[in-house]
């Protein structure tokens, strides 16, 4: 029988495959080939060498001097602001491109929010040679006309999602949409730990370079494993890349932070899994932001990366395990850290990173001196800059 | 109900007529007065889609008949509702992403039975997606209507096959839903390995909407099913959608 016909797999009661039919069997290709992928050393040494020589990795780990003596403890920044194009999607977009190519397939489809992956992507495939279609909301084609510009100078084309809320959910939708029509000849690079498997495990694997080499430079620089690691969480495929190397280090305390928007208390927000329940989008079980009828709730957050009603279903399985623990930072806050981060340490983070920054920032005496605090710093904030500057918050 | 309709149809030498509306589309009056004026229009079938916030499967018409009934406040309950209302005298399947069903709470396939609804199909719930779930559906009032694609290997099929009830929803094309004005050229290769490995009838869907298509995928298969042309010709009035379905009818009985 068919592999489609086993129960597919999951974290815990989420993930799974919850697709048109349509795409089963492009599924089932994906999964074996990635498969087939991992196990030629031909394939991980081509991805190797294009991380490392083309991607720039390893990313660099920082100490954080004035910031750390704020917090009252050591603050290590991984550097995946310094990766070619400015965020980590490009280890997931790089990996997924070579796994095309290997499928044979000649058109790439990516969905994109703040506009990073689908500028990993044009990135890859202008790299590859390969066609690039990319589905963004028209509200965040507004927010990051930058990232619009970068893309349709790498030859991508990026169509204008119209539907809905005109963001990263429905440019999400567009994108799948897109595959069931073209399956036969499209490869989709989803960006984030979502979407149905083997999607999520994919893109998990993919992003595991960040904690491998984070938990090796850990030990090297701090001489010591983090007390705390901590990564923004939209979609979650950073924070998943992080915490993934540190998953088995039962004293290394993991913490996602989801964008609270206007506030938890009302429902401009985007944090699923602090205030979502579980149900079925884009392909996979996961916490979502649904009302009581099972309609998908629309999102807010001032960060467009972060603007999603769901997330990865592993992140909802380390929440229900308890293994991760999830919080949430408001706009404005998040606002305020930008600016933190850029004064303090000379890094202007991405509004997504930005998240991560504010908590660590509102928890300043949390930790010993001896008890080191690990951030990803998951993308550089170039491309919010004109968004902030509009916001006004720069005081000069 | 489903397997009656059909056995008599296969009996008189028929095709099926399936029609898909929206729940709650244009509005809810008019949505009664759609799905009452296409049962007494001919068509054999109803399929009451309930409205979805991201339709993943359909194309922009559809889309844009979940999204207006969804600001006019229709929910799969309120589909229900809308079903018992109507007390039609051919069978309902009831057509829905998983989500609202999932929210619906797990009496929904017996409230939908009480409602006067005879089956369930589900876009996102393929076979081997969730063994739990699928368990569920298989062993409720409902006859749980599965779907095949052209994308569907033969031995999947069979598999497809084996676990649905009432009828096979074949999928004549890759993509959305939605209207195209020629037909896909592999749909007959499709309709026969899927014939050769299924008892259950066979209705073929998407991009299907002229009484020609009618006509030639009628003289394949046990029925179509005609959604988007349906629900974009009830966006402009409930006649229009009813003088389509009986220039479909009309065109399926043309057959042999």
């Amino acid at each position: 029988m068919t592999a489609s016909v086993e129960v597919s797999e999951r974290f815990g009661a989420f993930g799974g495959r919850y697709v048109p039919e349509t795409l089963i069997p492009a599924l089932d290709a994906l999964t074996e080939a990635y498969a087939e992928a991992m196990r030629d050393p031909a394939f991980t040494a081509a991805l190797d060498s294009a991380l490392r020589n083309y991607a720039g990795r390893p990313s660099p780990l920082s100490d954080a001097p004035r910031w750390s003596e704020r917090i009252g403890a050591p603050v290590w920044l991984k550097r995946e602001d310094l990766n070619h194009t400015g965020a980590h999607k490009i280890n997931n977009a790089l990996a997924q491109g070579l796994l095309a190519q290997r499928m044979g397939k000649h058109r790439i489809i990516a969905e994109t929010g703040a506009g990073q992956h689908g500028v990993a992507c044009a990135t890859v495939c202008a790299r590859l040679g390969l066609e690039c279609v990319v589905y963004m909301g028209e509200e965040d084609m507004r927010r990051q006309t930058l990232n619009v510009f970068r893309m349709r100078m790498m030859g991508a084309k990026v169509n204008a999602v119209t539907s809905g809320t005109r963001t990263l959910k429905d440019a999400t939708s567009e994108a799948i949409r897109d595959w069931v029509s073209t399956c036969e000849e499209s490869y989709y690079i989803i960006g984030s730990v979502v979407g149905p498997a083997p999607y999520p495990r994919m893109v998990r694997d993919f992003q595991a370079v960040i904690g491998r080499e984070a938990r090796g430079q850990m030990l090297e620089r701090a001489g010591a494993l983090p007390r705390t690691v901590v990564a923004c969480v939209g979609g979650g495929s950073n924070a998943i890349g992080i915490f993934h190397a540190f998953v088995g280090d039962k004293d290394v305390e993991l913490v996602g932070v989801e964008a609270a928007g206007h506030g938890l208390h009302t429902t401009q927000h985007a944090a699923s899994l602090s205030k979502g329940t579980p149900g079925v989008l884009h392909g996979a079980m996961s916490y979502l932001l649904q009302d009581a009828d099972g309609q998908v709730h629309p999102a807010h957050s001032i960060s467009a990366g972060l603007d999603y009603p769901g997330v990865g279903p592993e992140h909802s399985h380390l929440r229900d395990s308890g293994r991760a623990t999830y919080v949430s930072i408001t706009d404005d806050q998040a606002l305020a850290a930008f600016d933190l981060l850029a004064r303090l340490e000379g890094v202007i983070p991405a509004l997504e990173t930005a998240h991560a920054v504010a908590w660590i920032d509102a928890n300043a005496g949390r930790w010993k001196s001896d008890e080191p605090v690990l951030l990803c710093v998951s993308g550089r904030g170039d491309k919010d800059v004109a968004q902030v500057a509009e916001t006004r918050i720069l005081t000069t | 109900m489903l397997s009656e309709r059909f056995t008599s149809l296969r009996a008189a030498h028929r095709r099926a007529l399936v029609c898909y509306v929206t729940a709650g589309h244009p509005d809810r009056a008019r949505s009664l007065d759609l799905i009452r004026g296409l049962a007494e229009a001919g068509a054999d079938v109803l399929e009451i889609g309930v409205p979805f916030s991201d339709p993943v499967a359909d194309g922009p018409v559809i889309q844009s008949s979940s999204q207006e009934a969804l600001e006019k406040g229709m929910t799969l309950n309120g589909a229900l509702e809308l079903v018992a209302e109507a007390k039609l005298p051919i069978p309902v399947v009831l057509f829905s992403y998983l989500n609202p069903i999932i929210a619906a709470g797990p009496n929904v396939l017996e409230r939908a039975r009480d409602a006067g609804v005879s089956g369930v199909l589900v876009t996102d719930l393929p076979v081997g997606s969730d063994a739990e779930r699928e368990a569920w559906f298989g062993a409720g009032p409902l006859d749980f209507v599965r779907l095949v694609a052209p994308t569907t290997p033969r031995d999947r099929m069979a598999e497809i096959a084996k676990h649905g009830r009432g009828f096979v929803y074949l999928i004549s094309r890759l993509g959305v839903t939605g209207m195209h004005a020629e037909l896909a050229s592999t749909l007959p290769a499709s309709i026969a390995t899927l014939r050769s490995v299924c008892t259950l009838p066979i209705c073929v869907g998407f991009g299907i909407s002229t009484p020609e298509h009618a006509r030639t995928v009628g003289a394949l298969a046990d029925g179509i099913v005609v959604g988007s042309a349906i629900v974009q010709a009830a966006g402009r009035s409930v006649r229009e959608a009813v003088d389509l379905t009986r220039t479909l009818r009309a065109a399926l009985d043309e057959i042999e």
